[in-house]
């Protein structure tokens, strides 16, 4: 009844072509079929933000998105992004403040913030909070995520 | 939670969809930005044999001004909505909706077309496509049509849409001087649904509501237009009495659900609060 | 040969974690990333209801659909996974009924798993649960702990007698003498609501048992690894040294990930089964209604006053609902027992009564959850004094000060056998009012009332039990470790390799340990590699609960960087021809103790340690590899303290609370890493924010949850949380070298109550006051007469 899909599409600049069932998910398909395992899976509902993934230079919910529907998509995921140095002062900051503990929340809040700081170069800690309020972090209750965000938004200006 | 097996099929054309949902009936699902669909896929609470992927279907995708209105194509994203010029001039009160919509990510994905489909009743869009007075185009194997959507949301998940029909554009009439619209919601949480959400249209002469078009979600099976709240403030200057009165007319236009999230109690509260609160600022 | 400086200690240092590289670049190995050959999945056939009677269970459909290996009903599985019972010696009269990975013959809540059903791919298995067909006979469920113990109200377990799990009453003093001499009374009513972790990383296991050899290695996302072998080797029938849990990357646990859950158990034992590896990776749904669910209570609370605030006396009353059963090893009576036992803890009335009733119902299980008992012991504490001081017309801060126990009455047993070594409650105050402006705040708090903007200021003193003893809950039978071990070898590069005992989920254990080491031996911290959790490798331990990592672990590291360090000086001693006294080491260079000057490499050392010991005395042995244990021996628990402060604006037209700001101050003993002790408090605080404000179980009548999805069941996201400040006292204890005390729990303990007290002050001027959590809207506006 579901048969198999063939979709190409490139992940973090590499050429990919597979066959997948519709029914799986973008996240998922990244997880399990290219064993890129550093997006989470936290809920399946679309809420936490723990699966966020760019497709097509967009921040999309992993989990939300099916893998047949990125054929022909370019998708980055937070082995890419960290590869390519993008995201090297957010990182550095993270570091910094501690903004995370466990880590499972960290690639959703890197690719939210970095999306925020393009659109956003000079947004504050309440602009900040709202952009990042569909992440959810249970380990860290969020103070130490903005100051590492703000931080690195103050560094870009002044760069 | 993994959604139950389906076919998947992406047409490259409107007729090809069409033919596609034809076949299938409603054994099949449309998808196109997926946000509210695909969580309910996960779930299992949609359960389709088939998904039909509109999102290649050309010309739904844009947003253009014509004489009869602002004209949103079927598959223009929220996020595209919320950035754009056309529509901030032509229908600010649906910009002003956006932001309110889940949360950035959500955005890039989620299309009108899809909410208007879907109609949840706490969704901010059809709330303003009723106060705006705007249309719904359908298209279905050999018919198009326009529907108001004053009529075209008639209950949960439940649409004017026949079977075999999909939502193609929102038409928003050009909007006449004086007018002026604000929307607000009451939520919880930055990004949740409302508890209560207000989509207000008014035209405003000398601090005086002339006409008043307000449609609320989240407070009914589907939107509401507050008509019995509309006529007592129309043409009456604003004061605090008026306003009461507006409040209590306003329960008779209600009759919002009890969920987790608050009672019948709460929802009429908010409404009233919501109210008075938006056309003070609609006046000001 | 250089000078070097005199010795480095990393002790009070905010070094930054090494692990956040790794993590940060999206290399965290989490459970479900982990992937085995044959690796088989399992997904669980849950009871929709919450009581009911099996009748059948049909799964040829089930066994038919292709990519379905195996369907198992808790008859078959009964033979490979003996079943337990959550009870302990020392919760004296407490019984519970015994548990099995699958129910047999009934379910008695929703969600309880009652076939498992294997195969390829996880969705495949859901296809094949979405098959089975069971045939259920509903029973009554019971729901309200009000009337869980009617007479009319149906027994769950007949063969118990009753419904209730456990019960107890203190005495201290003579409270009905305190009330009789009272100025004035006050009587209240608090609930509190059922709510859980929601760890971000679900609960995940991958089971891989190799028949060949009988040997079982479990990949867990968990706490406790040591009580996990314990168990999987006593409840499959395995030798203990056959069974090893891995415990890799955990994404948060806060105590939801260190009970025995059915579901688990019964993974391990399909894996047995099929000797296939077997993963099972709950998911958000399975998540709320089978993850542990805490702190549903009643409380009723009647406090005796003086005129002048002083408080006589206290009478508490608590009553919880747990699920049907007491959770495994731990019981679900803790949560209660500790919440009574607490309540007065902070201040120095000798006149205290309480009784608490835990009571089973048809609801998902309820067990320890961070910082257990100790947010409604403190919020319902601390509300009953913020009332009193309004009520006399005195002020809340002079209140607690009157009433505190007090630097000179240490060491100190509180009324219900708690001891306090030493605790710094007015230092802490004294601290929170600079830190916060506590003053200017109530100022600026009433000059707004007269322009119709409804601030409040909340305190909230706790106390907070950490590291504990040997006592907490071996005494009662469980096989749980409270003492813990370290190991440190000296490679031959002269680097150092820790393995330690107690465990990380984010918090910087691995940091900790490595900040004690080095400083312990004189390395720098980037010559330290710590492992965690694998029972084959490190030392046997009881992972982390209680908040005991710095206090045990951190103290077990302290003794053996000393061991090792003494030893690496004999070689050293042995190798330069002098005595180890001569020596030391600091910043990993082998140094003349007088001149600093640098007389051997430890790389050098390790060098002729392994490849060339025919070049030392022939009677010397290098012993470079070291092992200390220790168990806290003086105290039953390292009581912590602090006081926190929340700051909200209520609209009291929609009933939205807004929160302002929070400060924390609290002592913790001897900070090792004040970065991550300040970040422990602030997610802490979110998450008693989360109960004062948000999150809610709600069940129907019928035990069916309504709230079991991320729509549903509200946790606190980024924009609605405050700034928090963090401010620290430091009384190291005196009963350990290193003094460290815990802090993962503290910020939990006091934010309910300080939310729920900043609410009522708000609400004061309207005469109304809310007593139950989450604080919602429709919770404020009823308080206010406008619903």
């Amino acid at each position: 009844m579901d048969e198999a899909f063939q979709i190409s599409l490139t992940v973090n600049g590499v050429a990919v072509s597979r066959s997948v069932e519709p029914r799986q998910s973008l996240v998922d398909f990244l997880r399990y079929d290219l064993e890129l395992t550093g997006s989470h899976v936290g809920c399946e509902h679309g809420v936490c933000g723990a699966c966020t993934v760019r497709v097509d230079g967009a921040l999309v919910r992993g989990c939300l998105m099916l893998a047949v529907q990125c054929d022909g998509s370019r998708v980055e995921t937070i082995e890419g992004i960290a590869g390519t140095g993008e995201v090297f002062d957010l990182q550095q900051a993270f570091a910094q403040e501690n903004a995370l503990q466990c880590g499972f929340c960290t690639s959703g809040m890197l690719l939210t913030a970095q999306d925020l700081l393009a659109r956003m170069p000079g947004a504050n800690a309440q602009e900040i909070r709202e952009a990042l309020s569909g992440n959810y972090c249970r380990c860290t209750g969020y103070h130490s995520i903005v100051e590492a965000v703000r931080k690195t938004a103050e560094a870009r200006r002044r760069a | 939670m993994k959604p139950v097996p389906f076919a998947y099929h992406r047409p490259a054309s409107l007729e090809e969809a069409l033919a596609l949902l034809e076949r299938y009936g409603p054994d099949s699902r449309v998808l196109a930005g997926g946000q509210s669909l695909v969580p309910a896929l996960n779930m299992r609470l949609a359960a389709p044999a088939a998904l039909i992927d509109i999102n290649r279907l050309p010309g739904l995708d844009g947003i253009s001004l014509e004489p009869g209105g602002l004209v949103i194509g079927a598959l223009v994203r929220h996020g595209v909505v919320e950035d754009s010029a056309l529509v901030a001039r032509h229908a600010p009160l649906i910009a002003q909706a956006m932001p309110h919509v889940g949360h950035r990510a959500i955005r890039t994905r989620g299309t009108v077309g899809g909410s208007v489909a879907l109609a949840d009743p706490a969704a901010e869009l059809p709330a303003c496509l009723i106060a705006l007075d705007a249309m719904v185009r359908v298209a279905g194997r050999g018919s198009r049509r326009d529907i108001p959507a004053q009529r075209f949301f008639r209950g949960i998940y439940t649409t004017d849409l026949a079977p075999g029909e999909i939502v193609t554009a929102v038409v928003v009439p050009p909007i006449g001087p004086g007018w002026s619209s604000r929307f607000a919601e009451l939520a919880r949480r930055h990004g949740d649904f409302a508890l209560v959400g207000l989509a207000a249209h008014c035209r405003v002469d000398g601090g005086v509501i002339k006409e008043a078009r307000l449609a609320f979600c989240g407070v009914g099976p589907a939107p509401v237009r507050a008509v019995r709240a509309e006529a007592v403030l129309s043409g009456r200057r604003l004061d605090p009495d008026v306003v009461a009165e507006a409040g209590s007319a306003l329960d008779a236009d209600l009759d919002p659900p009890g969920d987790v999230h608050g009672s019948p109690a709460l929802r009429r509260h908010l409404a009233r609060v919501l109210l008075a609160r938006t056309v003070a600022q609609i006046v000001a | 040969m250089s000078q070097i400086e005199k010795g480095r200690s990393y002790i009070g240092e905010s070094v930054v974690r090494p692990q956040t590289a790794r993590l940060l670049a999206g290399r965290g190995v989490f459970t479900d990333d982990i992937t085995l050959p044959r690796m088989l999945h399992v997904a669980f056939v849950r009871s929709p209801h919450a009581h009911a009677r099996i009748l059948s269970i049909d799964s040829t459909a089930a066994r038919a659909l292709p990519g379905v290996v195996a369907v198992v009903t808790g008859e078959e599985m009964a033979g490979v996974c003996s079943g337990w019972v959550g009870t302990l010696a020392h919760f004296q009269g407490m019984k519970s009924a015994m548990q099995r990975p699958l129910a047999v013959g009934r379910a008695t809540w929703q969600g309880e798993p009652v076939a498992a059903v294997v195969a390829e791919r996880r969705a495949v298995a859901e296809d094949g649960v979405s098959r089975v067909r069971v045939e259920w006979a509903p029973l009554p469920a019971v729901t309200d702990p009000e009337t869980a113990l009617d007479p009319s109200t149906p027994v769950i377990h007949p063969e118990l007698g009753d419904n209730l799990a456990f019960k107890l009453e203190l005495n201290s003093g003579d409270a009905d003498a305190a009330f009789k001499g009272a100025d004035a009374v006050l009587t209240e009513t608090f609930t509190m609501g059922r709510h859980t972790g929601v760890t971000l990383e679900a609960r995940a296991i991958l089971a891989d048992f190799d028949p060949s050899e009988r040997r079982l290695t479990v990949y867990h996302s968990f706490q406790a690894p040591n009580m996990m072998q314990d168990i999987l080797a006593r409840h499959l029938g395995l030798p203990e040294q056959d069974v090893r849990v891995i415990c890799k990357d955990v994404g948060g646990s806060f105590g939801i990930k260190v009970h025995i859950y059915p579901d688990e158990m019964a993974t391990c034992a399909l894996s047995v089964m099929l000797g296939s590896p077997v993963k099972f990776t709950a998911d958000r749904l399975e998540s709320f209604v089978s993850d542990i669910h805490a702190r549903e209570h009643r409380v009723k609370a009647e406090l005796a006053v003086k005129r002048d605030g002083t408080i006589l006396g206290m009478r508490v009353d608590d009553l919880t609902g747990i699920g049907p059963y007491s959770v495994y090893p731990r019981t679900s009576a803790v949560e209660g027992n500790q919440t009574i036992r607490l309540t007065p803890g902070v201040y120095r009335f000798r006149d205290y009564a309480a009784s608490l009733r835990v009571v089973f119902q048809n609801k998902t299980p309820m067990c320890q959850y961070r910082a257990v008992g100790h947010p409604i012991a403190f919020a319902v504490m601390e509300a009953m004094v913020d009332r009193a001081a309004r009520g006399l017309g005195l002020d809340p801060v002079e209140v607690r000060r009157k009433n505190y126990v007090t630097a000179e009455m240490y060491p100190h047993t509180s009324q219900t056998g708690y001891f306090f070594e030493r605790l710094s409650h007015e230092e802490a105050l004294d601290k929170l009012l600079e830190i916060s402006d506590y003053r200017a705040l109530c100022a600026e708090r009433d000059a707004l009332r007269a322009r119709g903007v409804h601030r409040g200021l909340g305190l909230c003193a706790f106390i907070e039990l950490t590291t504990p003893g040997p006592a907490f809950y071996g005494v009662g039978g469980a096989r749980i470790s409270s003492q813990d071990g370290c190991t440190i070898k000296l490679e031959p590069s002269g680097k150092l390799t820790c393995m330690t005992g107690v465990t990380e989920q984010g918090q910087g254990t691995d940091t900790m340990i490595a900040q004690v080491v080095a400083s312990a031996v004189g390395v720098a911290m980037e010559d330290v590699r710590v492992l965690t959790g694998d029972t084959m490798v490190s030392p046997y331990g009881g992972g982390t609960w209680a908040s005991r990592g710095a206090g045990i672990g951190g103290e077990a590291a302290l003794q053996t960087g000393k061991t090792i360090r003494a030893n690496i000086l004999k070689v050293a001693a042995a190798i330069l021809q002098c005595e180890p006294e001569d020596l030391d080491i600091r910043l990993g260079k082998i140094v003349d103790t007088l001149t600093g000057e640098i007389r051997l490499d430890l790389a050098e050392l390790g060098r002729v340690a392994y490849f060339r010991p025919d070049t030392l005395p022939k009677d010397f042995q290098s012993e470079l590899t070291v092992t200390r244990h220790y168990v806290p021996r003086h105290q039953g628990f390292a009581f912590t303290n602090g006081i926190q402060l929340s700051h909200v604006e209520v609209d009291v037209e929609t009933g939205l609370v807004r929160l302002l700001k929070h400060w924390c101050v609290e002592d913790c003993g001897r900070i090792i890493n004040p970065r991550l002790v300040d970040e422990q408090m602030r997610g802490a605080i979110v998450q008693g924010i989360g109960a004062a404000l948000y999150e809610h179980l709600v069940y129907d009548e019928q035990g069916q949850l309504l709230s079991g999805t991320m729509m549903d069941y509200l946790v606190p996201m980024a924009a609605e949380m405050p700034d928090i400040v963090v401010g620290h006292v430091e009384t190291p204890t005196t009963y350990s070298e290193g003094g460290f005390k815990g802090a993962g729990e503290a910020g939990t303990a006091g934010a309910p109550g300080a939310v729920l007290n900043a609410v009522n002050d708000a609400l004061a001027p309207f005469g109304a006051r809310v007593t139950s959590q989450p604080i919602t809207p429709e919770v404020v506006l009823k308080a206010l007469g406008a619903l």
